[in-house]
């Protein structure tokens, strides 16, 4: 698939979630000062350099721009405009085929990683020289010689401990503090004691140092945390660059008649809102006029659109289909729906809070074994020579030798590894412990609306239906948001030849679309209203009243649906559908991809509670869900999965974000964390082994500087090895996986749109043919 | 040993500076968008942009 074809994408689409309205951009712009105005958008579509240079140039050409700067890396773009002007950014990119949104946080520079990049320079400064003066002393420099450089070692390694060291430093005293071990304890212990006593040596004339030793254990350890970082925070701009589905603000309706667009901070209780058909409802309210059909899907669940008109309550998250409609808010934003959710996340005791990452309960074990061998050995010592110089010395080198230069590096650099699988795949993961903590699973709890299913029909018996009457119902569907109008649309696929005209087309909520032509009327949607009798039932398209084709129409199952069950099932996970939807629908989606076990008009506290009662008999459970009300859920699960088209609350609470429409991202993350887990205890076991050689050695009082750094790289260099072996996808691969291979495109963070691109060719087609 | 008093600051010199370049390199935000550097320099460059406005085109140069 070629990612770059400006234009073909359909600047037009209406299916498509609408993007910012110029009063959010203008809202989220940020002053520089001397006039200038900084905007910042979140744009998924680039992938190459053609893209860069199409929107560039794009950008550049409006009046009041300064500049426009893709990011490629973070799929971003930076524009300055001069103050006064508000050049349209958004629509020129929706225009030339690059929708864009706007980005939740303030897009700063990462100070986290510039401070690791810059100790890992250092480090590396230092170990590199430190290195080279050292092997000078091992190939025999002796005398004066030997401690010049060892002097020269002892002055560069000050500014690597003081810079580098400092982040083990930070954290050890951190764990210390509050009376916890993690592993920076025992390396920030070695690499201050193998400094001390090297500096002891140094003072004396001594034969041996280990200042490589211990510089070299930052650097190395550095770059795994380094690359740890790296992964966790490309992982994390992908999930921030979605589309944000929440609204920003609301079109105020004055007393005086006027409109102002507030904020959503500043929207309170008793004020009228208009709420435009295909924009989401703000905050909780009430319809005060106009009649509308409104989707739930995102807000309970619900898959049918729910006609609304005056005195209806509608609550925030709900999208407006058809027609605009005024409301009353009844709440401010903070109290609304969506605070109501964080409420119950909060009340979720989730077992992110539980879990102890499997690094810290390795350390909390490895550590006292380390520091009680070392004690040992010097109490031995003293016992048998009686020479305190000496029994220090060779405690210091147990501990040298023992610092967990492997260990530290046995988790973060499988995770890396793993993260960098799943990446590939377009799964985003929020933290290493998510891999562990899916790796140990055993129920899979689905929700259905948007996650088992897309949240869009498709039409059943198109082939039934006579291909001219299809294209008129399309000509129509075009004109309507509503999910069968939708399908229909999806269903009649390119059109060609001229587009029936209409005189005058007109959507009437809960009943469908009409139009007059030549003299007739034609109408599509709810049967007893286009044929005008009460026992007709469906979907139907008439002219004058007479039915010219029925439509049927069914929820869509999510691709891979029913192969990604399977697989799990296979596995020996039990596998249950929670869902906020009527019993029949979800009856059926179950009967369709073969889960005997669902429970469906649950209301979002009743989903938490379950997950809830799992984890307290002792079970393990994913949840995958995408609505307001999974969030609970998410936040209650063992560990959490969400699909990019998730509300923006669920999103952020759950573990794993797939950016790809197939479910089978399930499975596959489930394989790569499985994977992972095994490997870290491999990887367990080699440090173990390496010590259970190493050690005796260094206790018998054997060890000089060359051992202990031949023993380190090689033991990291082992470990580093062995999770690199995650890199290769296993050739038992299903083959139906194709699409998740490593070689695939990367993925487009943020492809958030639910239309494929064969879905969206006819779409476009209508439009242009109807601007036409 | 004299020719050691030369070539040890030598070697920490070059290394120290091939360490600064780095970290100047970091801070100037050379590596924040890695994989737009390596297509950017595919993108041919606009032939002499004339600039906007004036039909001369003559105006980057006059400043």
């Amino acid at each position: 698939m070629s990612c770059c074809a400006p234009g073909a994408e359909g600047a037009l689409d209406i299916a498509r979630p609408a993007g910012p309205t110029p009063e959010e951009v203008r809202l989220a712009s940020r002053r520089l000062g001397d006039g200038l105005m900084q905007t910042d958008l979140s744009v998924p579509g680039v992938h190459c350099g053609a893209c860069i240079q199409a929107v560039e140039s794009a950008l550049a050409r409006l009046d009041g721009v300064i500049e426009a700067r893709v990011n490629l890396s973070t799929h971003r773009v930076t524009v300055k405009w001069r103050e006064g002007t508000f050049p349209p950014i958004v629509e020129t990119l929706a225009r030339i085929g690059y929708p864009a949104h706007l980005l939740d946080e303030d897009s700063g520079k990462d100070e986290t990683l510039s401070e690791l990049i810059r100790a890992v320079a250092i480090a590396g400064f230092g170990a590199g020289n430190i290195m080279l003066l050292s092997v000078s002393v091992w190939s025999g420099a002796e005398d004066a010689t030997r401690d010049l450089f060892h002097w020269i070692s002892a002055l560069i390694a000050i500014p690597v401990l003081a810079f580098a060291g400092r982040i083990y430093f930070r954290s050890a005293w951190n764990a210390l503090r509050h009376g916890r071990m993690n592993m920076d304890v025992p390396i920030a212990l070695g690499v201050s004691l193998a400094y001390g006593l090297s500096l002891y040596e140094t003072i004396h004339s001594g034969p041996h140092a280990y200042f490589d030793a211990s510089v070299m254990l930052l650097f190395f350890l550095l770059i795994g945390r380094t690359l740890d970082h790296v992964m966790r925070e490309r992982a994390r701009t992908a999930v921030t660059g979605l589309a944000r589905l929440a609204p920003r603000g609301a079109m105020v309706l004055r007393q005086d008649g006027g409109r102002d667009f507030l904020p959503l901070s500043e929207i309170g209780p008793g004020m009228r809102l208009l709420v435009a058909a295909g924009e989401r409802v703000p905050v909780d309210g009430v319809v005060k006029s106009g009649t509308s059909d409104i989707d739930c899907s995102m807000a309970t669940g619900e898959s049918t659109p729910q006609l609304v008109s005056a005195g209806a309550t509608v609550r925030a998250g709900m999208l407006n289909l058809t027609q605009p409609i005024t409301i009353e808010a009844v709440a401010a934003a903070k109290d609304s729906f969506l605070a109501e959710m964080v409420r119950l996340m909060e009340a979720a005791e989730g077992g992110r809070a539980r879990y102890r990452r499997l690094a810290d309960r390795a350390s909390a074990l490895y550590a006292p074994v380390v520091h009680l061998t070392a004690l040992l050995t010097f109490a031995g010592w003293i016992v048998v020579t009686g020479d305190w110089h000496r029994a220090i010395t060779i405690a210091i080198a147990v501990l040298i030798i023992t610092c967990p230069c492997a260990l530290g590096l046995a988790v973060p650099i499988v995770q890396v590894v793993a993260a960098r699988r799943l990446f590939e795949s377009g799964i985003m993961v929020k933290d290493g412990s998510a891999m562990e903590r899916l790796a140990e699973i055993d129920h899979a709890v689905f929700d259905k609306t948007g996650t088992l299913t897309t949240g869009r029909a498709t039409l059943e018996n198109a082939e039934e239906i006579e291909p001219e009457a299809l294209r008129f119902a399309a000509a129509l569907a075009a004109h309507s948001r509503h999910p069968v109008s939708r399908a229909i649309l999806a269903a009649a696929g390119p059109q060609e030849g001229p587009v029936p005209h209409f005189d005058s087309v007109e959507e009437i909520p809960g009943h469908g679309i009409e139009a007059k032509a030549d003299g007739s009327t034609w109408r599509l949607g709810r049967a007893s209203w286009a044929l005008g009798r009460n026992d007709a039932a469906g979907t139907v398209l008439s002219q004058d009243g007479r039915m010219v084709a029925a439509f049927r129409v069914r929820d869509t199952l999510r691709p891979g649906a029913a192969d990604a069950i399977h697989t799990l099932k296979a596995k020996g996970i039990a596998v249950e559908i929670l869902s906020g939807d009527g019993c029949g629908p979800v009856a059926e989606i179950a009967d369709r991809i073969g889960v005997d076990f669902y429970r469906a008009a649950l209301l979002p506290g009743d989903k938490a509670g379950h997950l809830a009662a799992l984890a307290a008999s002792g079970k393990k459970a994913l949840m995958v869900g995408d609505g307001l009300n999974d969030a609970p859920a998410l936040a209650a699960a063992h560990v959490s999965m969400a699909p990019a088209t998730a509300a923006d609350i669920g999103r952020n609470a759950a573990d794993f974000v797939f950016l790809r429409e197939s479910l089978e991202a399930v499975p596959v993350a489930l394989d790569i964390s499985r994977s992972s887990g095994r490997l870290i205890r491999q990887n367990f076991a080699l440090a173990i082994c390496y010590n259970a050689i190493a050690v005796p050695i260094a206790i018998f009082g054997y060890v000089t500087p060359l051992v202990a750094a031949v023993a380190m790289s090689g033991s990291s260099l082992l470990v580093i090895a062995n999770a690199l072996r995650l890199g290769n996808p296993a050739p038992s691969k299903k083959a139906g996986a194709g699409q998740f291979s490593a070689r695939s495109k990367e993925p487009s963070p943020g492809n958030s749109d639910t239309l494929g691109p064969s879905r969206k060719a006819p779409l476009t087609q209508l439009q242009q043919g109807r601007a036409a | 040993m004299t020719n050691l008093a030369v070539l040890v600051p030598v070697a920490l010199f070059l290394g120290s500076l091939g360490l600064v370049a780095f970290l100047w390199s970091l801070r100037s935000g050379q590596y924040e968008d890695l994989d737009g550097a390596a297509v950017r320099i595919l993108i041919e460059d606009p032939a002499v942009e004339p600039n906007r406005g004036s039909p001369d085109g003559h105006s980057l140069d006059g400043q």
